[in-house]
């Protein structure tokens, strides 16, 4: 039994890995808290990188194929960091037959990027979400956490850009 | 706690209660927070305060108040009335508490008469407490009877007399399955095991619905209590709650109730000062749909991937690490407190002969009044939609609804008259589902509709058998054939074949399930499938068809 193991602190010194290391031994280094344990290194990181993975892998002796696998399986955890600024269209049916679809076109077309990915200057990350359950607002889309419901596609595009627009001028002068 | 201090803790609120003029309920939930909600409230807690009146008004925050397109939305309590004020904002919410919660003069001209119809209809029993209960202080829930059947059943009833009420009811799993209660629950009863465990399915993963999302917000002592109840009659010490990791707001309050539940001792060791113990612990969810089956939910809690494992053996066999487990929906255990309450036959006299109780559905889509309703089994589509839910607005004509999400159908309009039960739905094709309900109008392409869903379960296949797996990508592509004009007839044949094939050799309930958004309006509206395919047009206009490159043949 793994009851008491063990765990070398993480030789960055870090100090987000001791508050990992909380949360790893309030559940007892046990394996079926890992899910719980890749939430909390996500609340902490922002994302989950190789190391992260790794280290919680460790605290809990899965082998590192299952906690890989548990990462990648689940749509909340990412493996890359995210953007300055995030916006989540949701696409539930709701908002879908409410023009969520064409919202998301508009987002894409205009910063260059797919849901899912983030902008190469790193400002924005465009995310859709399965639904909020927000369903009286729909559509609804996410700005940094800030639920605006009942949005056209001019008003989210008029949202967002202030965010790209900040890096945008620099970013053109770069050779 | 005794059970005399749980009769203590009751009077003592009720009392305090007594000595108030009038209650002002805010909204509470997601759909009115992010709209404002709590700037409302701080205006009242504010005018309330200025007019020095807090000992005569009681606010608080609560449950979904149902009509969440209006939001956000303040109730008003008073010598014996219930108002609803609509769209309320900081400036009429200072009038209402000057004038309604302080004055005792109802501000009539920001009251609107003509949403008394969403209300006439409807019968709450599952969202009984909403607007009645502060979701965050148990003093308030058990003022309205919170624990009381739980106390009933563990100091005056065994668990044999626990299984024979809930049979009795007819309680049918309101996760969309339908599968008798009463007979999961004596299975799980019946079954040998050292260990029993009680799991509260809240991975909520239908787009569209959020009924249970609601219910968790509004009533979690409900569903504890319901769980423990569960717990009681199967022999079951330990819970789990799966809540979706996209309700935060469900999670928070389910924390603080399991918490004040363990202090009071209705949860934890020794329940009510009896032998009977039982713990709950919350699991989130990474979504995943997938996790709504049963047996990837396990897996979940397991902290493994979510993937489902063949059936038999059930989880009421061998479930959460092997032992026998019962697993049943949040509205199914908000359902069970009443029940014990009032008895199994009294619940049996409300919905039809073979679908008992009521059912909550999220109208959501194209209709006049989003929200959340509660119904009695039975009552008809029209009904819901156009009584309760307003009819579709800016005089449009109602095309479909759609029920179950991706794993239900689409209802026409010939069948808006067929009464709303487990049976009468599968009867035209859908499915009674999980209580999401999005209406469509003529401007919605059914096609574009199935593709939606198609894709939703091309991305949430778990991957691990292949005929949902590559099933679902093949059907996806074909539908986006169709959509984009370019596909032929036999494009429709192969359509067909894979439905079935899905359907018939599919793992789990995901894949077998998933062809169902394309039959039913296959079924319903084939016409549409072949204006797209013969004559290269979306007559609802969705659906961006290029118009035949010169010198082609039109096929």
């Amino acid at each position: 039994m793994n009851l008491t193991p063990q765990t070398p602190p993480h030789p960055s010194g870090d100090k987000r890995f001791k508050l990992l290391d909380v949360a790893i031994k309030r559940h007892q280094f046990r394996q079926d808290a890992l899910i719980e344990l890749l939430h909390t290194a996500q609340e902490l990181f922002g994302y989950l990188d190789q190391d992260v993975l790794i280290y919680v892998g460790r605290a809990v002796r899965a082998p590192l194929s299952r906690v890989y696998g548990v990462a990648t399986f689940y749509n909340f955890f990412s493996m890359k960091p995210p953007g300055e600024h995030t916006c989540v269209v949701c696409m539930g049916t709701a908002c879908y037959v409410k023009g969520a679809g064409q919202i998301l076109q508009a987002l894409e077309q205009e910063h260059g990027i797919k849901a899912g990915e983030t902008t190469e200057d790193g400002t924005l990350s465009l995310v859709t979400a399965r639904c909020l359950g927000a369903c009286g607002l729909a559509p609804a889309v996410v700005f940094d956490g800030e639920v605006a419901g009942k949005i056209g596609v001019g008003a989210t595009l008029e949202r967002v850009r202030p965010w790209t627009a900040a890096s945008a001028r620099p970013a053109e002068v770069r050779p | 706690m005794s059970t005399e201090a749980r009769r203590e803790m009751q009077e003592a609120e009720r009392a305090r209660l007594e000595g108030k003029r009038c209650r002002v309920a805010v909204c509470a939930a997601a759909g009115c927070l992010s709209n404002g909600g709590q700037a409302v409230r701080e205006a009242i807690a504010r005018t309330v305060a200025e007019k020095k009146a807090d000992d005569a008004v009681e606010l608080f925050g609560t449950g979904c108040l149902g009509l969440c397109d209006a939001g956000p939305l303040v109730q008003v309590q008073a010598d014996g009335e219930t108002r609803l004020y609509e769209k309320v904002d900081p400036s009429t919410a200072a009038r209402i508490a000057a004038e309604d919660a302080v004055g005792g003069e109802p501000a009539e001209d920001l009251l609107d008469a003509a949403n008394a119809a969403f209300f006439a209809k409807q019968r709450k029993i599952v969202l009984e407490s909403s607007g009645r209960v502060d979701p965050e202080r148990i003093e308030s829930c058990v003022a309205e009877g919170a624990y009381e059947a739980l106390q009933k059943a563990v100091t005056e009833m065994t668990p044999q007399d626990v299984l024979h009420e809930i049979t009795a009811s007819g309680l049918r799993g309101r996760g969309g399955g339908g599968y008798p209660t009463g007979l999961k629950w004596s299975t799980v009863y019946k079954a040998k095991g050292t260990r029993k465990f009680v799991i509260c399915n809240a991975d909520e993963g239908d787009p569209g619905a959020f009924m249970d999302r609601s219910v968790l917000e509004g009533d979690p002592h409900r569903v504890l209590e319901g769980m423990a109840i569960a717990a009681f009659a199967v022999g079951a010490d330990q819970g789990y709650v799966y809540v979706r990791g996209e309700y935060p707001l469900a999670v928070q309050r389910l924390k603080t109730a399991i918490k004040q539940a363990e202090r009071a001792q209705f949860l934890g060791g020794r329940v009510l000062d009896t032998g009977f113990s039982f713990r709950v612990d919350i699991r989130i969810g990474a979504g995943a749909f997938v996790c709504g089956e049963e047996t990837a939910l396990i897996a979940s809690i397991e902290g493994n991937r979510g993937t489902p494992r063949p059936r038999p053996p059930y989880p009421a066999m061998s479930g959460l690490w092997g032992h026998p487990t019962l697993i049943n929906n949040v509205e199914t255990f908000a359902s069970v407190a009443p029940i014990i309450r009032n008895g199994g036959a009294w619940y049996s006299s409300i919905g039809t002969e073979k679908s008992k109780g009521t059912k909550v559905f999220a109208l959501a889509g194209k209709i006049a009044r989003t929200g959340l309703v509660e119904v009695p089994m039975g009552l008809t589509l029209r009904e819901i939609i156009f009584d309760v839910g307003g009819g579709i607005p800016g005089g449009r004509a109602f095309k479909a609804a759609q029920t179950g999400g991706p794993s239900g159908g689409c209802i026409p309009a010939p069948h808006l008259d067929l009464p709303v039960d487990y049976e009468s739905l599968a009867s035209v094709g859908s499915i009674m589902g999980s209580g999401g309900l999005i209406v469509m109008d003529e401007t919605s392409c059914m096609v574009d509709v199935a593709k939606y869903f198609m894709e939703f379960c091309r991305d949430e296949s778990c991957g691990k058998c292949v005929p949902c797996r590559a099933g679902t990508v093949q059907m996806w592509g074909l539908l986006d054939k169709i959509t984009r004009g370019e596909a032929a007839r036999g494009d429709l044949e192969r359509l067909e074949q894979l439905c079935d094939l899905l359907k018939s050799t599919s793992l789990c309930g995901l894949g077998q399930t998933a062809p169902n958004p394309v039959v039913s309006t296959l079924r319903h509206f084939r016409d549409e499938y072949l204006a797209h395919i013969d004559e290269r047009r979306c007559p609802a206009g969705v659906c961006e068809i290029a118009p035949p490159a010169a010198g082609e043949v039109q096929p």
